[in-house]
């Protein structure tokens, strides 16, 4: 047994690291990694929740393979995350980057706009879908219609539910992604501006040379956060879709929605696991690419 | 907490009876959803059945409606449950293919008795030859009318028949310049009680039926089908006196005064009751054009889980033999506003303003056998999403709904069995 | 508190924060425009919020009116939903649980992130990728080996059986990994050389100069639990130990929906997570001034 004060620092620091992560390490096997385990065994089997179960091997996912449905909500899912992260990123960082230069007001501002993220998900997809409903109740088509413009069908329609939902959405976690701007803005050591200033910079040369660079860790973390949360979206959708979930006619439907439904609707246990499974290699392979897209490069 | 102030005063009593030799105290527990009258309802019969039978205590929990079936299905059968628990009747199978719940005792439970007192749709709830789980109370649809609307339009009395109700519906609905509607003359939605409608009543009107007697095949892809069909997508198509989703729920829109008529559930009337400013009536579902008239009925039953054994089984049967008495029927009528689910258990006659329509409905309600309600649900939804959205055929679209709705029942009665 | 945040940089960097930034000396107007648009998008952030309110305060036959004042205002619906008494137990449980897993989460996520982001070991990214992966199952799959396991060990019913299965994050871990990356690591040596231990060194270093991260940390934190429902359902049988959202349920009726008091409720709900949230961002605001670290 070598005694500590005879490790090299090196060896010191990894004995300090794993002494760190010894309760994590616990934690997330215990909480974590056991019960998902036991999730994709019930992939390969049959279970009402009430039952027994009962081996299927991989007819959970050969079903799965022939389920139309499945794959339209496969798509619709990239669908959510192809419109959702780049928009709401490109919002967000513009608020955070300007609402930093104001002084007047702004934690009253900054309020405002965190507002939204702190309030019930179920509470405010009631009120966006009554705003979004044919007159006489709905908001937006009542301004349309007082304008002269034709009503516009949001919800109720197979090509505009899935924006019509995806709004709110980017909506409630604006203040989420702002914030976490704020926090990375902050943290760039203000020496970098001064110098910056001094050098004669450009505002525009200060952003893309000295923010956006310093900002990376912050960028690399709402990206892959953004992209598993529209990934995983759920709350507005089953909110605002109430009476007919992910319609009409699949339209809206994410993974998450259809996991849930075939979950604890149908009570078909075996096959909403085969559809986690799927769904958990999507993540994975998505935030992966990402964080290889973007790793630090030497 | 009631549960625990409740059994110190049963301790209490039996303590001070204990040198008579009364038997030990036993408690057992009841689930239920969350619904304030039904809450009310049962902490009355507990009450009174606690009364009637010292040494016995009733615990009573509830749980929010939306996720009761989650909540249920989780804790059953990790053996967490209560003795006594409230199903919808469509989960009854998977609950006796699982174990969970046991037959009713027959000395308390007689099947020909049961036969004789309650509707004939409770025969559902018989399986091998004995009865697994009773009603309280059952529900049926009816067709409530908004009584200013149809007096603005000149109806002296509410559609008896589809026919009158067309007509009239086309008198109430009120579309201004843009075209747009601002009140309709009647309220649909698929997502709401029109699929039952549908499925169990204008179907069977229009001179057909939707499944085989057991309700494993879908019986509906046929002539009377697409007429039924074609008539109530006709509706906002063709004659313009409704429009699907009008004001997000068929019943806010009629709570808020811009329907004409709206079909609906027994379990509507406390909300509509407190209504302000509404002044409706009911009347029984539109007869068909053969002067046919059809119901869809459900209800709520009360079971014994499998966890209950010896002294607790007792006294669990005891509780379950209570609240379907006649007794307990009528005290849900009257706080709840629920049907009793014996003909003769209530005073209240089918000829009562409100409920009478309902009860009259019993008589010739069909309680349809679901394998898995909300996916049999989305496949009538679908359906006429793809006539109104898509512009799909009826004949089309409803040959592709039988073929999905089909597919749901293989795969829940294939592997149940 | 760190030896380089002397005062001298720390006055010159808050000199530096007043002063015209390098982005508003290019447009005269900028300042005020910015500042309009800003607000009035705010403003508009919290229109809905604003007929949340609204209905809240009317009576259930004016609640699909459009209008934003209540033709006849009522205070019934909050006299509904503050009079039961239950809602201060469900009230109390939230706060509890939620405060009590914001302070686990600020330790070990920290701890954890810091590190992934400042050790070297093998299976570093081993473990940040498998600890991520957390993030890519539906909580949803998990409640029933949750409510399995709660039961074996008789957590059922408890407030440690509500707050288990969160009191470490996968995203806590992932932010303060990205926060701590930005932390120079000659700081970290510094602090080393003046014989610190490596405990000492996270504590004591690491962490003030991350401030704004923990900040938003607790609010996440806190608000996530503060909203938790699936979890908090399943594990709960006894009404008292109902959460807010669970318990807010009771207004989602069968076959209908009472919107005035579901609104009620979220206004209600919101105001705990309004106070966390305006004494959290006093952090985020003053942000960390490294002035007077080489780059």
């Amino acid at each position: 047994m070598t005694r500590y004060s005879a490790l090299t620092v090196r060896q010191k620091q990894v004995v300090w690291a794993w002494g760190f992560l010894a309760v994590p390490v616990v934690f997330y096997v215990v909480i974590r990694f056991y019960p998902t385990a036991q999730a994709f065994v019930l992939a390969f089997m049959e279970w009402n929740l009430l039952g027994t179960r009962r081996w299927a091997g991989l007819d959970n996912f050969a079903r799965l393979w022939a389920d139309p449905v499945f794959w339209q909500v496969f798509r619709n899912t990239f669908v959510y995350l192809l419109l959702g992260t780049p928009a709401s990123l490109v919002l967000a960082f513009a608020v955070a980057f300007h609402l930093d230069r104001v002084r007047f007001m702004h934690g009253a501002i900054r309020a405002l706009y965190f507002l939204p993220f702190m309030t019930s998900a179920v509470a405010m997809a009631w009120v966006w879908r009554w705003f979004y409903q044919p007159v006489p109740i709905g908001l937006f088509n009542n301004a349309l219609a007082t304008l002269g413009i034709p009503q516009i069908r949001f919800l109720n329609s197979t090509t505009n539910a899935l924006p019509a939902i995806l709004a709110p959405a980017i909506w409630a976690g604006l203040g989420f992604q702002i914030i976490i701007f704020m926090a990375g803005l902050r943290a760039i050591p203000r020496s970098y501006y001064e110098a910056a200033r001094i050098d004669g910079l450009s505002g525009w040369a200060t952003l893309t040379r000295i923010t956006i660079p310093l900002l990376k860790p912050t960028i690399v973390f709402l990206v892959v956060f953004s992209s598993i949360g529209f990934l995983r979206i759920f709350d507005q959708v089953f909110n605002m879709t109430t009476n007919d979930p992910g319609g009409p006619l699949n339209a809206s439907k994410p993974m998450v929605l259809m996991i849930y439904q075939t979950a604890f609707s149908s009570f078909d246990m075996g096959y909403a696991a085969a559809q986690t499974v799927v769904l958990f290699l999507v993540l994975l392979a998505v935030s992966l690419a990402q964080l290889w897209l973007m790793r630090d490069r030497p | 907490m009631v549960s625990w102030k409740t059994s110190l005063l049963a301790a209490a009593a039996a303590t001070a009876f204990g040198a008579t030799g009364v038997r030990a105290d036993v408690e057992i527990e009841y689930w239920q959803y969350f619904f304030e009258a039904r809450v009310k309802a049962m902490d009355e019969l507990i009450a009174r059945f606690e009364a009637a039978n010292p040494g016995i205590t009733v615990k009573h929990t509830h749980f929010p409606y939306a996720d009761y079936r989650t909540k249920v299905a989780a804790a059953i059968p990790a053996g967490e449950g209560p003795d006594v628990v409230q199903l919808f009747y469509g989960w009854l199978n998977d609950y006796v293919n699982a174990d969970l719940i046991q037959p009713l005792p027959a000395d308390r439970f007689a099947p020909d008795r049961i036969e004789a007192d309650f509707y004939p749709m409770v025969q559902a709830m018989k399986i091998d030859g004995a009865y697994w789980a009773l009603p309280t109370a059952v529900r049926s649809l009816a067709l409530f009318y908004n009584k200013r609307l149809l007096e603005a339009a000149g109806i002296a009395a509410p559609a008896a028949t589809l026919d009158e109700l067309v007509e009239h519906a086309g008198r109430i609905s009120v579309v201004d310049g843009a075209g747009n509607v601002s009140t309709v003359g009647l309220t649909t939605g698929m997502t709401a009680q029109d699929h039952h409608w549908l499925r169990e009543v204008l179907i069977r009107q229009f001179g057909g039926a939707p499944y085989t007697e057991d309700y494993r095949t879908v019986t509906y892809d046929s002539d009377a089908g697409r007429a039924a069909v074609s008539w109530y997508v006709a509706l906002e198509q063709e004659h313009g006196v409704t429009r699907a989703g009008f004001m997000d729920e068929p019943q806010a829109a009629f709570r808020a005064g811009r329907a004409g008529y709206h079909i609906d559930g027994s379990f509507r009337i406390g909300a509509l009751q407190g209504e302000r400013g509404l002044d409706w009536g009911v009347t029984e579902l539109p007869a068909g054009p053969d002067g046919s008239r059809g119901n869809y009925a459900s209800y709520w039953v009360n079971s014994i889980t499998s966890k209950a054994e010896g002294e607790r089984l007792e006294a669990a049967a005891k509780f379950m033999e209570y609240i379907t008495s006649d007794e307990a029927m009528q005290l849900w009528l009257e706080v709840v506003g629920e049907l009793p689910a014996k003909p003769a258990a209530a005073a209240t006659s089918a000829e009562h303003p409100v409920y009478g329509p309902f009860i009259r409905g019993l008589a010739y309600g069909h309680a349809t056998v679901f394998a898995d309600e909300s996916a049999q649900r989305q496949v009538f939804v679908d359906m006429v999403n793809r006539i109104l959205l898509e512009g799909a055929s009826v004949t089309d679209s409803l040959a592709a709904a039988a073929a999905a709705e089909q597919a749901v029942l293989d795969r829940y009665f294939g592997s149940a069995n | 508190m760190t030896a380089p945040a002397t005062d001298a940089p720390r006055a010159a960097a808050e000199a530096l924060l007043r002063s015209p930034g390098p982005v508003r000396r290019r447009v005269a107007a900028g300042p005020a425009v910015r500042w309009l648009v800003l607000f009035a998008g705010g403003v508009a952030m919290v229109a809905p919020l604003a007929y949340m309110l609204s209905t809240s305060l009317k009576y259930p036959f004016e609640v699909y009116n459009l209008n934003l004042i209540p033709e006849e205002p009522t205070l019934d619906n909050y006299r509904d939903v503050l009079s039961d008494r239950r809602f201060g137990w469900w009230f109390f449980n939230s706060l509890l649980v939620a405060t009590l897993t914001t302070v686990s989460n600020l330790f070990w996520d920290s701890l954890v992130g810091y590190t992934l982001a400042k050790f070297r070991f093998r299976f570093r990214q081993v473990v940040f990728i498998a600890i991520l992966s957390t993030l890519m199952i539906p909580t949803e799959m998990l409640v029933i080996p949750w409510y399995l396991m709660s039961q074996q060990f008789g957590w059922l019913n408890t407030h440690w059986g509500i707050m288990f299965p969160g009191l470490m994050t996968a995203f806590g871990v992932f932010l303060m990994r990205q926060f701590f990356q930005t932390v120079p690591d000659d700081f970290l040596e510094a602090a080393r050389i003046d014989g610190l231990n490596e405990f000492q060194i996270w504590w004591r270093v690491a962490m003030p100069l991350v401030r704004p991260a923990l900040a938003a940390l607790a609010i996440f934190v806190f608000l996530g639990n503060w909203t938790a429902f699936i979890w908090p359902l399943i594990v709960t049988n006894d009404q008292h130990m109902y959460t807010l959202p669970v318990g807010l349920t009771t207004f989602s009726v069968e076959q209908s929906v009472q919107w005035e008091l579901i609104m009620t409720g979220a206004a209600v709900s919101v105001l705990p997570t309004l106070v966390v949230f305006l004494v959290f961002q006093r952090f985020i605001i003053r942000g960390v001034v490294m002035a007077g670290l080489k780059g």
